[in-house]
């Protein structure tokens, strides 16, 4: 049974493209770019094209542009370079629907002193944009808010925020992994310093991630060590990684607009078909300003690990912001900031597209979840 | 995801006896929606109380629906006395076990069998008796001090396996960790083997290897074991402890502890005088 694939905010396939690009460079072009001949030599110019590739899809420069192993690399040295070069200021602006490599790491700061205001949310999913710029102090080092959640698509106004942050003189980091692909990014036409993108959501592998740095924002290192990319990240390259994200990102840029019009239209086509064919629906997070590919549906008064389980008996690979899934106990942080209502907070799924899905799918999905949640009701105590 | 075995799995996709007897001899109600798990368990007896039919009805992940199942089919055909005889453990024995994050799931199949089989003798259990230590899953200290004992846990984390208690926004976490030690240094009703006084040593000086000198080595202390008379460990305190004026907070809740945890409960640890 081939599996249907609708996690893609967890994980993407690899393209076919971005494949045959990074093949060569494990068993033939396995040189270092550091070295001093010709089979270290090539490598060079391959990754000049790759970081010109990842800076044209976000509208950046290349030399704005540092190679990490992945999201969380990205996220950390970006909070740690605005704290270090801003050593006077102890406060940090964020969000309380961050993803873990944001939202743990803020709140580790708070043992080293910092203070962290955690901007909250509406039911729609929305960022209450009066708290957050009235939060913004003299002593605030740094603001971090992801450009789009995760569990949910909603998108918050980042440029906006950013514009405000220049104004007062603040850095602003934006966690853009699960924007990047699905809506335009041109840092050459807002204010943002910093901006954080992962391969692997993005159908590269796993392992690689890259973080924009405007020209002329202080900066400071997370990682110490030999001089790779000018000293702002020491490690040898990953080459096959890196050569694979620049091949993603053209790819990715060519691939917006499908995204946009025929991925949208099969979230919107499942959606819209099991809110109508399935009784206690509530969709998670507003409709209005939402990545293309995710919807967060609830199911009334059944459990989510219960559902996802059941649909993989028919290869349907979806998640849940639910407790259960996670090894913690409560409904995830995001359902929990949202007020989502605990009948509706521990059955939630998340479905999120990506172009490689087809009607079919989204058709099998219709037909085989309305039964799981009858029969999933059925065994409920409280149905 | 869960490395849930066959038998959860199939227990879970084609659970038993689902569904709620109507007017039945016992019923036991347990979890709650905003728990994230909850079950209604109802049973009839014949005339010589043998449990003639059990249903079940849950909310909650898959090991939760499956430890429902299989406790119907573990308590029809028995005598209310032997099911009252189930234990959380044969409940997650009976599928192959339980990851251990998912023990949970065991224990509330247990307390709502107890539940019904109170309602049935007209012993109704007391709703949340004792006081509640974890205000997220409304868990309280007689339960957790119930699991504790049962399960001979030992961590924070596991007594949250079992009771999901400390499971939500850890404010708790001190309390459960104060539950542990008091219960672990209260006689269990059946102790461990007694252990003859070569193999106390011998599990003394591992424990003071393994568990306590690694901690005081981190401030630059060290303790040597001098002997041990009866339960008496007497030891002398080194290094940077030998000066150090907390050495005998140190004594009783480093040392003392882990080797009551670790040996048995009876240990008293004093220093050898100098």
């Amino acid at each position: 049974m081939k599996p249907i694939y609708v996690d893609n905010n967890a994980t993407t396939r690899v393209a076919d493209e971005v494949f045959a690009a990074m093949r060569p460079y494990f068993c033939e072009e396995y040189g270092n770019p550091s070295s001093m001949h010709s089979v270290g030599g090539r490598i060079g110019p391959k990754l000049r094209e790759a970081r010109r590739q990842v800076a044209d899809f976000l509208g950046a420069r290349p030399d704005e542009i540092i190679f990490t192993s992945c999201g969380t690399e990205s996220d950390n040295t970006a909070v740690r370079a605005a704290l270090a070069t801003n050593p006077d200021k102890r406060h940090i602006v964020t969000s309380r629907v961050e993803h873990p490599a944001i939202g743990s790491l803020v709140s580790s700061l708070t043992r080293e002193g910092y203070r962290v205001t955690e901007v909250p949310v509406d039911s729609n999913g929305c960022l209450d944009m009066i708290k957050l710029e009235s939060s913004l102090t003299p002593d605030t080092a740094l603001v971090t808010i992801m450009w789009a959640n995760n569990e949910t698509g909603v998108i918050f106004p980042v440029e906006k925020i950013a514009e405000k942050c220049r104004a007062r003189g603040i850095t602003f980091h934006t966690d853009a992994v699960q924007a990047a692909g699905k809506l335009p990014i041109d840092l050459s036409g807002n204010r943002i310093d910093m901006l954080s993108i992962s391969g692997h959501k993005l159908h590269a592998p796993k392992g690689v991630g890259a973080l924009y740095v405007r020209k002329g924002t202080k900066f400071s290192p997370f990682m110490i060590g030999g001089h790779q990319e000018k000293g702002r990240r020491a490690g040898t390259e990953n080459v096959p990684g890196i050569i694979a994200l620049g091949q993603a990102c053209e790819l990715a840029g060519r691939r917006l607009e499908e995204e946009n019009t025929r991925v949208r239209a099969l979230r919107d086509r499942l959606e819209s078909e099991l809110t109508r064919l399935i009784p206690d629906t509530r969709v998670n997070g507003t409709t209005k300003e939402r990545t293309p590919n995710t919807t967060n549906i609830s199911f009334a008064n059944i459990e989510g690990e219960s559902i996802l389980l059941m649909l993989n008996e028919f290869g349907i690979c979806a998640s849940s912001g639910s407790a259960c899934t996670s090894g913690s106990l409560e409904p995830s942080h995001v359902m929990r900031a949202m007020g989502v209502p605990f009948t509706m907070a521990h059955g939630s799924i998340r479905f999120s597209l990506s172009v490689y899905n087809t009607e079919e799918e989204i058709d099998e999905i219709i037909r085989r979840l309305p039964p799981i949640i009858e029969r999933l009701r059925q065994l409920s105590p409280f149905c | 995801m869960w490395e849930y075995t066959d038998k959860v799995k199939e227990h879970f996709l084609n659970p038993r006896n689902v569904g709620e007897i109507e007017n039945p001899d016992g019923i036991g109600d347990v979890g709650s929606l905003s728990c994230g798990d909850a079950l209604r368990l109802t049973f009839r007896v014949d005339e010589n109380d043998i449990i003639t039919d059990a249903k079940v009805k849950t909310f909650g992940c898959a090991s939760a629906i499956a430890a429902g199942s299989a406790l119907t089919e573990m308590m029809i055909g028995k005598s209310v006395d032997e099911a009252a005889k189930i234990t959380n453990q044969q409940i997650a024995d009976y599928l192959g076990g339980l990851p251990k994050e998912k023990m949970h799931c065991s224990v509330m199949g247990h307390e709502a069998l107890e539940k019904a089989i109170a309602y049935y003798r007209g012993t109704p259990i007391e709703e949340k008796e004792g006081n509640v230590i974890c205000e997220c899953f409304g868990v309280t200290d007689l339960e957790i001090i119930k699991a504790i004992r049962e399960n001979r846990l030992t961590t924070v984390e596991e007594v949250t396996n079992f009771t999901k208690a400390g499971g939500g926004c850890e404010r708790c976490h001190g309390d459960i960790a104060k539950l542990i030690l008091e219960t672990q240094n209260q006689p269990l009703p059946e102790d461990k083997p007694k252990l003859t006084n070569i193999q106390k040593l011998k599990l003394i000086e591992e424990t003071i290897e393994r568990e306590i000198r690694p901690s005081l080595q981190l401030d630059g202390g060290d303790v040597e074991l001098i002997d041990v008379i009866g339960n008496r460990v007497l030891v002398a305190t080194r290094g940077a402890c030998s000066s150090c004026k907390s050495a005998p907070i140190t004594l009783k809740n480093l040392v003392e502890a882990k080797l009551r945890e670790f040996v048995t409960p009876d240990l008293v640890v004093e220093e050898a005088s100098k």
